[in-house]
């Protein structure tokens, strides 16, 4: 019914928006693994990030890819100080009320930002947002692979950091088994934060990477925030590699799903898999049996 | 912050009310006036937009001597937020009859209209629908509600008809469309209608394609435009999507022999057009459009661009709805819901900055209601059907 | 009297009492805040039913709402049936959708997040399937067409509309109660305690989670069919978006989850804490919505069992601050 001349370009779309899925999914998949809960504001974590993005670039000129260290350990601070001081205090442990917490966090920001910078659709041109680059007969937008090559790099950075650094080997103990961490000698209660920070951290290189093909206004995380729990649980919670290659996945069926069945049927393609997958394989396509 | 100034004057004027208590038998001071948007969650810009022109109206209407026939009685807003929901809406309503307003304007969304128009209806309580496009809101029977503008019916057909006059004049180029409609009420709603229209016209509908809100790329739906070629695009949906849209056709060098939106779209929006100069171009609209051969309307819009915003069919389509429903009290010489009913039913409004003529109310519907269209011409929007608002000949094709 | 026999009690007093306000008053506007907030104390309850007392947590409860709202506009547009009758089968077949639902996720064992996760794409799935398919309108979505009588269930005034929806909360007030003193309910509680425990003891998990979501389900179409009968229109947002899910858990967790009078409480309490805010800070928007926001993370800060649970948190921060005191 379609000719490759179609299929190729909709298969390389569709990883290079995957790329984005993961980014802000790799956070999500982060603090879940590490503190069990699922992160209600991440969707609003990832609009206030788009908006500092958006602010530096209009008030400052900075650059959506050079603004990258300014948002990156900014968002990191949000969250440590949200984890350490908000949730943690408010949670008393119970899943319910983190639920809860997250929630109010979420309905804070994004009324916030309403307040600060109305409920205008705002957008920022830069001189590559209509570029293109073509791969085969595939045109794609400059920003896209941008993106696509800065959500392997950050995956690869996370990957490194829990795989070979002390706080690694501390936020893995902690997600393995908290008491016995904590008899270590381990902070947990530091290491929570740190966690959260960086899921955060990765928001705000989300940001960073789609601005410049996409636009910021305050209910602009919620389009986000169901697709990424999609991919968290296709690749397995708390997979980083599952992560990825759950985006880029995603990605793809949501592309080829819009293709075949038509955008707004298609969308039944990513909810299908989410729930087969919980179904089925609950440790997630890419991750170990438990 | 208007908002805040407004509010401080709304204080004053409450104030002024109780230093001069009214004297038996006297008109009351000032009248008031629920102006009902959903000015928080989805809808918050195009409801905050409404709310603006409310009050700009008001705020004219009470500097230009206020009620005359009511000894200059002064119009008084009381804002509701409908917070982009049905229920909230139908809540506000319930607020606003017992602070004993004699009249609703509002309420932007067709959803929400629906359930406020009926609220409002059970107190007998005039109400002015500003936008609220679906057909359904005057289809009922409700004798307290009235709408100025057109509904999506014709929209939808006077976009067909207009089309085709801008085909046959330029010999018939175009052949083939293809739709693109965001999947809730306004864009179903005008996507069917159209589908059903463009045939009978000879038009063919090469695809109709539907998509979410928020669609996160558009890549896949200007691929198959890629493949399927139309000659025209007809585009119904929200700014964020259309901006989306419009651009990933530009960024995949993709272009029809013309844009042709349905009610909302870049020839009609002052902020696509700014913020997307090189994409705006050329591109046609049929929607909600103020009379440019009137000066006040050019005044208006200098007004609106002074607080920093942009003149969008919201605040016109709310600041004309407010000022028929001032003309409505002023004739009805009185503060009282059924009189009030009574003159917006025989109204004449005419003077206005709409291209709707002389009001006469059918059922509730304003029968001169028509859209524009509009195309977007060196950064600016000009009006191009029909022949007496023309201020500039049409481009169409855009291509041969 | 027993405790169970001074509950049962209580529930007559607080169905009297709210009876008698549309007596008392014409007022649309205290009538209109009674509707509602009973309509989201229903909510509520459907969803402590399952979350509160089953344990499991569902994040996409607007599944059974959105389901009993269009049974109910569907049987009633295409059917040309009566609106009690459709009431009926709204609830029916929001407890089917329950059973489906349930049978599923508690055949492969779902708890915890999955199953809130699981809840939350069924709901998506839904909600886009209404998108879809022809017999729900699509995007244009379902009207009814305004007739106030009482056969059509839809009332001149909010008055009738509270008694109905006084009704229902009544009725899963008595279901809740039943929850709390049966046997089922027991089991129920037991097996959200610990599920391995209560299978040893010869209880059936799967049978009791699936009597769980059913009810629930049943309860929550009751008040997606309210919903419509009140509004008139229902479209696939409003039926399946999160909102509903979300309003739901929060009134049912803040008030307190797994009691009889949590749900009811935590509802009043919000739609108090929302009017207020709307009313002192309406004029700039944004800002009641910030401040609902901080005043429901205050709420789990210094609340941890909700509302329903301040006296035993009062008690054990009585006796924290004596013991150190001492």
């Amino acid at each position: 019914m379609f000719d490759s001349g179609i299929l190729f370009p909709s298969l390389i779309n569709g990883l290079t928006t995957g790329a984005v899925y993961a980014l802000i999914a790799l956070g999500l998949t982060l603090i879940y693994g590490v503190l069990h809960i699922i992160n209600f504001a991440h969707g609003a974590a990832l609009m206030v990030a788009l908006y500092a993005v958006y602010l530096l670039k209009e008030r400052f000129g900075i650059d959506p890819y050079l603004a990258l260290p300014l948002v990156v350990p900014g968002m990191f601070v949000l969250g440590y100080a949200l984890q350490r001081l908000i949730i943690n205090r408010a949670s008393h442990g119970k899943d319910e009320n983190i639920l809860l917490v997250t929630l109010g966090l979420s309905i804070v920001m994004e009324n916030a930002a309403l307040l600060f910078f109305k409920s205008d659709t705002r957008t920022i041109e830069t001189a590559y947002t209509l570029t293109t680059v073509a791969i085969g007969p595939a045109m794609i937008a400059l920003p896209k692979l941008v993106a696509f090559a800065g959500a392997l790099l950050v995956s690869g950075l996370l990957l490194w950091i829990v795989g070979k650094t002390d706080l690694g080997r501390a936020i893995r103990a902690v997600a393995k088994e908290k008491h016995g961490a904590k008899l270590m000698g381990i902070d947990v209660d530091h290491v929570y934060a740190m966690s959260f920070g960086i899921g955060l951290a990765c928001l705000g290189a989300a940001a960073c990477f789609l601005l410049p093909a996409y636009y910021v206004n305050p209910q602009v995380g919620g389009g986000f925030v169901l697709v990424a729990f999609t991919v968290v649980v296709l690749g397995g919670m708390g997979s980083f590699v599952g992560a990825l290659l759950g985006g880029l996945l995603i990605g793809v069926v949501e592309s080829l799903g819009g293709l075949y069945l038509g955008e707004s049927l298609g969308q039944i393609g990513i909810f299908a898999i989410f729930i087969a997958v919980l179904l089925f394989r609950p440790q997630g396509l890419f991750g170990a049996k438990a | 912050m208007s908002t805040r100034r407004h509010f401080m004057s709304q204080s004053a004027a409450a104030a002024s009310a109780m230093a001069f208590p009214l004297v038996g038998g006297a008109q009351p001071r000032t009248i008031k006036v629920g102006v009902l948007h959903p000015v928080t969650g989805a809808l918050a810009y195009s409801g905050q937009q409404c709310r603006v022109g409310a009050l700009m109206a008001i705020e004219d209407i009470n500097k230009a001597g206020g009620i005359k026939s009511m000894g200059g009685a002064n119009i008084e807003a009381l804002l509701g937020d409908a917070q982009s929901q049905p229920q909230a809406g139908a809540a506000e309503i319930e607020k606003m009859n017992e602070a004993g307003v004699s009249a609703v304007v509002g309420a932007f969304a067709s959803a929400i209209c629906l359930a406020t128009t009926q609220a409002a209806a059970k107190y007998n309580l005039p109400h002015v629908v500003d936008v609220g496009v679906a057909d359904q809101i005057m289809e009922r029977g409700l004798k307290n509600t009235f709408r100025f503008g057109p509904g999506y019916r014709k929209c939808a057909e006077a976009a067909v008809a207009n089309l085709h006059v801008l085909n046959m004049a330029a010999g018939k180029p175009a052949r083939t469309v293809m739709i693109v409609h965001e999947e809730s009420l306004f864009g179903t709603g005008t996507a069917n209608l159209l589908a059903r229209e463009l045939p009978g016209y000879g038009y063919e509908v090469k695809e109709v394609i539907k998509h979410a809100n928020p669609t996160r790329d558009f890549n896949n739906i200007v691929l198959r435009m890629k493949a399927v070629n139309p000659d025209i695009v007809i585009p119904a949906n929200y700014y964020n999507e259309y901006a989306l849209l419009v651009r990933t056709m530009q960024q995949q060098k993709i272009s029809p022999k013309a844009i042709y939106s349905v009610l909302g779209g870049a020839a009609s929006s002052y902020k696509f057009v700014k913020e997307f100069p090189d994409a705006a171009n050329g591109i046609i609209d049929c929607n909600h459009w103020f009379n440019p051969k009137d000066k006040r309307s050019a005044e208006l819009k200098k007004r609106v661009e002074a607080k920093g915003l942009f003149f969008s069919y919201e605040v016109f389509m709310t600041y004309t709805a407010m000022r028929l429903l001032a003309d409505a009290i002023e004739r009805a010489k009185s503060s009282d819901r059924a009189a009030i009913i009574d003159a917006l039913e025989k109204s004449t409004f005419a003077d206005h900055i709409m291209p709707y003529g002389a009001t006469k109310f059918v059922n509730g519907q304003n029968t001169g209601a028509q859209p524009l269209m509009t195309q977007v011409v060196k950064n600016d929007i000009k009006v191009i059907i029909p022949r007496e608002y023309r201020e500039t000949d049409p481009v169409f094709p855009l291509r041969a | 009297m027993t405790s169970g026999g001074k509950e049962l009690a209580g529930i007559f007093l607080f169905v009297a009492l709210v009876a008698g306000i549309p007596l008392a008053t014409d007022s649309g506007v205290i009538l209109n805040f009674v509707m509602m907030a009973l309509y989201a104390a229903l909510l509520a309850q459907a969803w402590n039913i399952l979350g509160g007392f089953g344990g499991q947590f569902s994040f996409g409860h607007a599944l059974f709402f959105g389901t009993g709202a269009y049974i109910q506009a569907i049987a009633q547009l295409q059917g040309g049936l009566n609106a009690w009758l459709a009431l009926f089968m709204a609830v029916a077949g929001s407890a089917g959708v329950g059973a489906l639902v349930g049978a599923l996720s508690f055949r492969y064992g779902l708890k915890g997040s999955y199953f809130a996760l699981v809840t939350l794409a069924f709901a998506e799935v839904f909600r886009i399937l209404a998108l879809s398919v022809p017999f729900t309108g699509a995007g244009v979505g379902l009207m009814l067409p305004l007739h106030e009588s009482f056969a059509n269930m839809q009332f001149g005034s909010r008055k009738g509309y509270v008694y109905l929806v006084l009704a229902f909360v009544a009725a899963a007030l008595l279901l809740t109660w039943w929850l709390k003193h049966s046997r089922f309910g027991a089991y129920l509680q037991a097996v959200r305690d610990n599920e391995d425990a209560a299978r040893a003891i010869g209880v059936n998990p799967f049978g009791v989670k699936l009597g769980a979501i059913v009810l629930s389900g049943g309860l929550m179409g009751a008040g997606g069919a309210f919903y419509v009968q009140v509004f008139q229109y229902i479209d696939p947002g409003i039926a399946y978006g999160p909102g509903t899910s979300v309003e739901a858990l929060v009134a049912a967790i803040v008030g307190g989850m797994g009691t009889l009078w949590g749900p009811v409480l935590g509802a009043l309490v919000l739609h108090v804490l929302a009017d207020l805010t709307r009313n002192l800070f309406g004029q700039l928007p944004g800002i009641n919505m910030v401040i609902y926001g901080m005043v429901l993370v205050l709420i789990v800060m210094f609340l941890p069992r909700g509302i329903a649970g301040l006296g035993a948190t009062a008690k054990s921060l009585w006796k924290k601050s004596g013991g150190r005191r001492g």
